[in-house]
This record gives C-alpha cells, sequence and structure tokens, in this order.
C-alpha cells in the first residue's frame, strides 16, 4: 500500500506539471500578444516591453517554463495586476472557502445518494425505487443556480432556517458552517441524483454476482451481504466517479460563490479573466487542477484501499 | 427406494417450479420427487437446462423472485418444509444445515474481502471470539490442504489458483459441520488433474463430516465414482433414479441409455463422430402433450405421443418414467 501511495502520488506531480505546461502553452497560443490584450489598445510599445519583461515573456519559452516550476515550487505565483498583492497570498485567502464548500457539496452527494442507490438496489422495482429514480433524475436535471435560488427562497427568506448569503463570522466554526449548508446543496445537489442512480446500477450488477449468491446460501444477515458483501465492491466505480467529479463540482461552485455572495476561487478566477488579470487566471487554473490532481490522487488511494486487487496491480 | 422416511435428510416430493418471462411460464421443474438418505451420496445428472441448478436452488430457497413453487410441493429437510419457512428459519438453515459448494470457484468468493474474514463471517452465530473463528478457519484450511494457513487467513481470492479457491469453498461449505452438502458442478470449471484432487478430497471429507451430500454434473464417470444413488434428469422431469450401480448397468430410460452411449469415456470404437442425441431440448414454455422426451426418442410407439408417463419401478432400488418399462 506504501509503495502504491509513492507511485500514485509520483503520477499526480507529473500530471501537475504536464498541466502546467498546457497552461503556458495556452497563453501563448491565445492570438494577439498578450502584453496588448492585458494593457489594451491605448498602451504604448514602452508600456508594453515594460509589461512583456515583467511577466518573463520575452525570454525563450523553456526558459519561461523552468521559471515558472521553480516559482510554484517555491510558491510563488507572481503579483495581481492592479493591486500588486502576491497572487499565492489572494488565492490562499479563497481557497479554503471553496474547498469548504465542494466538500459539504460533496458531503451532500455522499450522505444522500448513496443510501439512495442502496435503498433502491434492495428494493428494486418498488414503488419507492420508482420514487427515487424520479427524484434523482429531477437532481441531475434541474441547473445549480436554479436550486440555489430556490433554496434561498425557501431555506433562507421564507423557512428563515438558514442565512441567506456571506461566508459566516472568520474564525466562528459554527457559523461558517451554518453558511455552507445551503450553498453546498445547490452544488451538490445534482451529484445527490448522479450517485443514487450509479450507485444503485453498480449495486444491482454485483447483487446478481455469485459470491452474493454463495452469501446467501450461506446464511449471512441481508445487512451485512448487502452493506458490506455488496456495498464494498459497489462503491468502487462511485470512488472513481466522484475523484474525477471533484472537477465538474469546483466549476460549480462558482454559481453557487455568486449566488449566495460568497468569497471562492471560482469567482475570483471569473473576475480575473473579465480584467485580463493573468497571474490571477494562472494561479487559479493551476490551484484547481492541483486540486484535481488531489481529488483523484484520493479516490485512487480510498480504491486501493477497499480492493486488494487495485493494491497489487500498479 | 427407502422406506423408512426417518433416515432420509432430504426428501422433495412433487416439486413443481416455474418462471414467469416475457415470452411465457417457463415450467422448468415438473412434479419432481427424490431423497437423500443419510450419509449417502445423491448424484444428478443431466443436459445443461434440465433443472439441475432449479432444483439445487430449491433446495435453499434462492430462487429468482420470478419463480413461482407450485402449491402441492414440498421439500422436506429432517421434516421441515423448505418451502413453508421463514426468513429467520430460512437463515438458521442455511450455512449451518445446509450448505453449498459452487460451480465456479472464480467467481464464488468475495474478491474484496479477506478468506479469513469471509470464513469467519460464516460463524457468526457462534458464541466464538474472534480469534476463535479465526482458529477455527486456519484448521478447517488446513484439513483442505491449504499450505501455512495461518498466514493465508489474510490473503484475497485473487491470490489464490482455481483449485485453491474451490478447496476455500470446500473448507467455508464444512465449516458448520452441516447435515447435508450440495456441490453443484465443483469441478466443471477446474481441469482435469485437479478434478480428480477435488474429487477424492471432498469424498476424503464427506467420510470424516458425516454428511450426507447432493451431487451435480454432467460427467457420468465421476458420478458412478463418487455416488450411491442416481437420479437422471431430462427437461425439468426426473426421467430415471436408482441405485447407481443398477442403473448404469440396466439403464430403462431411452434417455438415460442414449447419455451413457455419449459418455466419450465409455467409447470403444473409434470414430471420427462423436454420438449425439438427435434434436434438442424442448422448448419448457410450450410442452409437448405426450412423454416429454418423445420428440428425440428412437424407441417412440403409440402411447408415448398420447399422455405423459408415469413413474414405473423397473425393481425396488431402481425406477423409470417410460411406457417401455410399464409394458415390459
Amino acid at each position: 500500500m506504501l509503495l502504491y501511495t509513492v507511485k500514485r502520488l509520483g503520477l499526480a506531480i507529473l500530471i501537475v506539471c504536464l498541466a502546467m505546461l498546457m497552461l503556458l502553452s495556452a497563453i501563448h497560443m491565445v492570438p494577439g500578444d498578450p502584453a496588448g490584450i492585458a494593457l489594451g489598445p491605448r498602451a504604448t510599445p514602452e508600456m508594453r516591453e515594460e509589461f512583456r519583461a515583467l511577466m518573463g515573456l520575452d525570454r525563450p519559452f523553456f526558459v519561461q517554463y523552468f521559471k515558472f516550476l521553480a516559482n510554484v515550487m517555491a510558491g510563488d505565483l507572481g503579483v495581481d495586476v492592479w493591486s500588486k498583492r502576491p497572487v499565492s497570498t489572494m488565492i490562499g485567502e479563497q481557497l479554503p472557502h471553496t474547498i469548504a464548500l465542494a466538500l459539504v457539496g460533496l458531503g451532500w452527494a455522499i450522505l444522500l445518494g448513496i443510501p439512495m442507490g442502496c435503498f433502491s438496489a434492495v428494493h428494486r422495482n418498488s414503488p419507492l425505487d420508482k420514487l427515487t429514480a424520479i427524484l434523482s433524475v429531477g437532481c441531475i436535471a434541474i441547473p445549480s443556480f436554479i436550486v440555489s435560488l430556490y433554496a434561498l427562497l425557501l431555506f433562507a427568506v421564507e423557512l428563515r432556517w438558514f442565512p441567506a448569503i456571506g461566508a459566516g463570522e472568520a474564525g466562528d466554526l459554527e457559523d461558517q458552517f451554518v453558511h455552507l449548508v445551503l450553498p453546498g446543496l445547490a452544488v451538490g445537489l445534482g451529484w445527490v441524483g448522479y450517485l443514487a442512480r450509479f450507485v444503485r446500477t453498480s449495486m444491482l450488477e454485483v447483487m446478481g454476482e455469485n459470491h452474493i449468491r454463495m452469501a446467501r446460501a450461506y446464511g449471512l444477515p441481508t445487512r451485512r451481504i448487502t452493506y458490506i458483501y455488496a456495498l464494498k465492491l459497489a462503491i468502487l466505480p462511485t470512488v472513481a466517479l466522484l475523484g474525477v467529479g471533484v472537477g465538474s463540482l469546483i466549476s460549480g461552485a462558482v454559481f453557487a460563490e455568486i449566488i449566495f455572495a460568497r468569497p471562492g476561487v471560482g469567482k475570483m478566477v471569473v473576475d480575473a479573466v473579465n480584467t485580463r488579470n493573468y497571474p490571477i487566471v494562472m494561479g487559479g487554473v493551476l490551484v484547481t487542477t492541483m486540486l484535481f490532481a488531489l481529488s483523484t490522487l484520493i479516490s485512487d488511494l480510498v480504491a486501493a484501499w477497499l480492493d486488494p486487487r487495485i493494491r497489487q496491480s500498479l | 427406494m427407502n422406506a423408512n422416511g426417518g433416515d432420509r435428510v432430504l426428501e422433495v416430493r412433487d416439486l413443481s417450479v416455474s418462471f414467469r418471462t416475457g415470452r411465457g411460464v417457463v415450467r422448468a421443474l415438473r412434479h419432481v420427487d427424490m431423497a437423500v438418505p443419510r450419509n449417502k451420496i445423491v448424484g444428478i445428472v443431466g443436459e445443461s437446462g434440465c433443472g439441475k441448478s432449479t432444483l439445487i436452488n430449491s433446495v435453499l430457497r434462492l430462487l429468482a423472485a420470478n419463480a413461482v413453487v407450485g402449491d402441492s410441493s414440498t421439500v422436506l429437510f429432517r421434516g421441515d418444509d423448505v418451502l413453508r419457512m421463514n426468513d429467520r428459519q430460512l437463515r438458521a438453515m442455511r450455512g449451518q444445515k445446509i450448505s453449498m459448494v459452487f460451480q465456479d470457484p472464480m467467481t464464488a468468493l468475495n474478491p474484496v474481502i479477506s478468506i479469513g474474514t469471509q470464513m469467519a463471517d460464516i460463524l457468526y452465530r457462534l458464541d466464538m471470539t474472534a480469534a476463535g473463528k479465526r482458529e477455527r478457519a486456519a484448521d478447517m484450511l488446513a484439513q483442505v490442504g491449504i499450505p501455512d494457513p495461518m498466514r493465508r487467513l489474510d490473503d484475497y481470492p485473487h491470490q489464490f489458483s482455481g483449485g485453491m479457491r474451490q478447496r476455500i469453498c470446500i473448507a467455508m461449505a464444512l465449516m458448520m459441520n452441516p447435515a447435508l452438502l450440495i456441490a453443484d458442478e465443483p469441478t466443471t470449471a477446474l481441469d482435469v488433474t485437479l478434478e480428480a484432487q477435488i474429487i477424492h478430497l471432498m469424498k476424503d471429507l464427506r467420510a470424516r463430516f458425516e454428511c450426507s451430500m447432493l451431487f451435480v454434473s454432467h460427467n457420468l464417470g465421476l458420478i458412478a465414482e463418487l455416488c450411491d444413488e442416481v437420479v437422471v434428469m431430462y427437461a425439468g422431469e426426473v426421467v430415471e433414479q436408482g441405485e447407481v450401480h443398477d442403473l448404469f448397468h440396466r439403464a430403462k430410460h431411452p434417455y438415460t441409455q442414449m447419455l451413457l452411449e455419449c459418455d466419450p469415456a465409455r467409447i470403444e470404437k473409434a470414430s471420427r463422430a462423436l454420438p449425439t442425441i438427435q434434436g434438442s431440448v424442448p422448448d419448457l414454455i410450450d410442452l409437448p402433450r405426450g412423454c416429454i422426451f418423445g420428440p428425440r426418442c428412437p424407441k417412440r410407439y403409440e402411447p408415448c405421443d398420447a399422455s405423459p408417463p408415469g413413474t414405473y419401478g423397473v425393481n425396488a432400488i431402481h425406477s423409470a418414467r417410460c411406457f417401455q418399462v410399464r409394458d415390459a
């Protein structure tokens, strides 16, 4: 397991390095001069030169790449074009909010989706299974910004159970958590539906396998068969799906951050794109890539922990 | 065959099982009567689709959800009707009093749970410490010939070969010292050298654990070597049954006779073409009016097409479902 972890970690680092290469290439492939785009049509040639020197755009591509790598490793993502603050500090301020939001969204998806899927599979074709099917397809089909708006209306404005906007008082964990419940639901609700359908399908498949029939033939208690013998196998594709899903969860978080007026990396990057603030866009995309690499790493490690066959294959 | 009913571990009477499907009702088993006497091995033989699996699944009540069991059917295990047991009684019976070895050892074990845990789980009914259960599991592994059993308890099924896995399955089946062991083609998925080893192991263990056995196979040689009695099934019916020696030497039903002729081990004349039974198994949705084997039978005569034959005794230990036995 240790060897597997080390190998898998190396793979994750390689993925991030490749992503950085593509990110830098993308900047060079954008038509036109980055300096011209960043500074606008009224910039003088001297200003553009100065900007290029500042960004290191006048040096050869691979020098830029290795400088980029070295800077990132040192924790330096450049400075904000407008406020001149370090990008790493700015992302550092926003990142915990985004991660917390994604985790709460994921929490909703796991806590509701997996039991729903198991229930549907065990009570296949019952009226409740059909109701769950309708509910989960509904969850998938409704866009997260609609869910956000109606959740705001119902739970914050009408029922007043949860606060409407903001991230809560800094340092007050309970208040911050209460502020996360609704945005988290908005981000995670689509995934509740996905997980419910996905878990149901893989549970049904596993429940039809020979070893489950054997566990029944040996008179094992039904709960143990369902939640240990079947679920431990059926959950594996879901774990892989979730590792990739965190990416779309983070992009879904942008809507929630805007509607619930929450701080977060998503909102910051959207603002930066609108103002052509390259260092922040690059930093934001890079950090998101790292989160993505990290989440697939975690999901692979969880899968290996569950399935001995994976542990020995890599 | 055995007049003393108390001496039978398992007694199946008038068992009929149908499956509701999109195409119609498949009448998979019709009026099956058979029994397993105490401390005997009974073999069930027949082609694929003859109802062997449906029969053993009925005994453990592991039938699919679309199965319908006939009202007058009974499956008596030591006098209790399995078909009328509730879930609690069923669980108390499965694995503890009746256990089963499945056909394919490669898929019979859970791939993500260590075999030690899977074996210990079978002992969940016993008031034992976890360490005690592990010791018992290791002891069983040793009995089926797995080297270094204590260390191998933490291994997973994929770390064992097919033959080893079938040994583990046999160890699991005998964990609770059951009264009846059902083996569903336990060697079909293994190669021939392993087959002999597994059969010897089962024979040896059956004697040591003093359990009765229901052995399902399509291999006549194995049945002859291992079993005391044989039940020949065809298309959901028992066509002939009796003491193994008597049945193989005085087969009366044309199907049994042809089955014996088709056994490659018994072919004496060298020939390019292996003998086969002409035709195929009838559609179990739309049954023929007369004898079920009629359409494929070379010895068919007038009564065969009019009505299905009953079961007629050949002698005290041997019976067949064929008009020729009645008219002999």
